[in-house]
């Protein structure tokens, strides 16, 4: 049963030989419906472990063990939300989400449950309104949450956030974050989420991965954030383990780990 | 001196019986404002084409000028101008039959071309190997001239009307393919990580990804292609002779009827306008929601 659900060793990464490494030895175990965020300074590699565990990039040493099976090319098992929604602007909200389906989670499927399940996972970011828009026609933080809603329509074991939020304002992401939370709450999916916004990693992760500054970057410290479920941000603001919390990874990124270059 | 001076009922008694009044805007009323506009967009080109009409007229109005005035032109080729559709057998024909002769020809070689071109610059955009085989070849053919080609055709077809449609397709084909590969190349990394994801298949990453990715460069190619072979066409069929507009303005050459050069350019101006207008909505109809991000 302690058995780790997502296993990252030692994985190390170049792009091209005699290159920098990029990434160096990052060890990184993670349970069954644990919620992971890793944090870390622009150019120390986050994205490019998520892109690793993704499938979409292959490791230059170790590897990603994902349920006792070693991850060697991407699948609907570990669902990307990508940090510009990447839908495909030709096809309605509905389509894009239909397309995972199709070729996914509903496999094996009827016809009208292919089509339930597309519903049911737009209604889960309440985008079931707006199924017929197409994405220029949306706001960015719908984009988002389509983007999210075709992550989740593919049952994936691991829900990869790439900075979801990032390209948001302030008020959108809050909102933002809310839904994930609930996702989070309802479904038990495990998720590994990259941000460098650091309320976001407190508030929604349950472990927050620090990264040192690239190139060569690693793990350098692991923090556990024991908060108590659900969450709310507004009683948060004010409990002194989320202000502790908060601190430790202010202290890591702008103490500890300053980029030179902001210094 | 007092205050409250002007009673309030009178003033809502009056608001109220005037409101229903207001009538409903009229059909004018509505149509004002699109009137407006095709006025604005009509007016000053009709002005400049009055304009040059007028220098045109001036300028060659002296007995020794080269050019026939306007007003030449209209009493020599009035026939051509208003009946644009009359058959008296041969190549006496209306400049109405000899475009539809012309364009026949520049749909059968723009059909291929299209067709040869779209899967030309696939393969190109898609597989590295057919790009190096294939860009110092087409990089090399598409610089030769249109009717450089004429000779060679002639020779291969032994007719007139397979060696025309042989130099459109030849003029048109370049452009296409390099646009689509463009365009297939050009497909954003982003949706190949999707296609990856959720495991498309090779054929479908194709048909659902970068055809409708690709899809507003290969209209541009497209257009730019029908462009080229409506330029091609005129100058072949000087050439080649028979029914079709470039054989007729060479045949008025011959026989010095410049009036009826004239209109026939004019034509030729109206169709490659057209051609053009026509390809760019086929375009924006077919690419819609896929260049808006």
């Amino acid at each position: 049963m302690e058995r780790d659900f997502l296993d990252i060793s030692r994985v190390s990464v170049r792009f091209g030989p005699g290159a920098p490494l990029v990434l160096n030895g990052i060890d990184l175990k993670v349970r069954q419906g644990e919620y992971v965020a890793v944090i870390g300074h622009s150019g120390c590699g986050k994205s490019t472990l998520l892109n690793v565990v993704a499938g979409l990039l292959t490791a230059t040493q170790g590897g990603v063990i994902l349920e006792g099976k070693e991850v060697t090319e991407p699948g609907p098992d570990r669902a990307v939300v990508f940090q510009n929604h990447s839908l495909l602007p030709w096809l309605t909200v509905y389509e894009n989400v239909k397309l995972a389906v199709d070729r996914t989670a509903g496999r094996g499927m009827s016809r009208a449950e292919r089509h339930d399940w597309t519903l049911r996972n737009l209604a889960l970011v309440r985008m079931e309104g707006h199924a017929q828009k197409r994405p220029h026609e949306i706001s960015g933080g719908m984009k988002q949450r389509v983007g999210i809603a075709r992550a989740l329509a593919m049952k994936p074991k691991v829900l990869l956030l790439d900075e979801p939020f990032g390209a948001l304002d302030a008020l959108t992401r809050a909102h933002l974050q809310d839904q994930v939370m609930a996702i989070h709450a309802d479904l038990g999916t495990t998720v590994m989420m990259i941000t460098h916004d650091v309320d976001e990693a407190v508030l929604l992760s349950d472990r927050i991965v620090m990264m040192t500054n690239g190139p060569t970057a690693t793990i350098g410290e692991v923090l556990e954030v024991d908060l108590p479920r659900p969450r709310h941000r507004l009683a948060l603001a004010s409990d002194p383990r989320f202000i502790a919390a908060r601190e430790a990874v202010l202290r890591f990124l702008y103490e500890r780990h300053a980029l030179p270059a902001a210094a | 001196m007092n205050a409250i001076a002007p009673p309030a009922p009178p003033a809502d008694l009056a608001a109220s019986t005037s409101a229903p009044v207001r009538r409903a805007p009229t059909l004018t009323d509505r149509l004002r404002p699109h009137v407006q506009h095709v006025l604005a967009v009509i007016i000053p080109p009709i002005m400049l084409i009055g304009l040059l009409v007028a220098v045109w007229e001036w300028a060659s109005s002296s007995p020794t000028a080269s050019l026939p005035p306007p007003s030449r032109v209209w009493d020599d080729a009035k026939e051509l101008i208003l009946n644009p559709f009359y058959d008296r057998g041969g190549l006496d024909k209306g400049l109405g039959l000899h475009l539809f002769a012309s364009l026949q020809r520049v749909a059968v070689g723009f059909a291929l071309s299209a067709v040869a071109g779209v899967a030309l610059g696939m393969l190109v955009g898609s597989s590295r190997f057919a790009m190096r085989a294939l860009d110092p070849l087409f990089q090399v053919l598409r610089t030769v001239p249109p009717l450089a080609w004429l000779p060679l055709s002639l020779a291969a077809f032994r007719e007139a009307q397979p060696s025309a449609i042989f130099v459109i397709f030849i003029t048109a084909v370049w452009p296409i393919i390099i646009n689509t590969a463009v365009g297939v190349r050009n497909v954003p990394a982003d949706y190949r990580n999707v296609a990856r994801v959720i495991r498309l298949s090779p054929f479908d990453w194709f048909l659902r990804i970068v055809v409708p990715a690709a899809a507003p460069y290969i209209f541009t190619g497209l257009r730019i292609g029908v462009g080229l072979s409506w330029l091609a066409i005129i100058a072949a069929e000087m050439l080649i002779g028979g029914v079709g507009i470039g054989f007729f303005v060479w045949d008025a050459w011959n026989s010095s009827n410049l009036s009826d050069i004239i209109v026939a350019l004019a034509y030729i101006g109206v169709v490659g306008f057209l051609l053009d207008r026509a390809m760019a909505l086929v375009g924006r109809a077919v690419t819609r929601g896929t260049s808006e991000q």
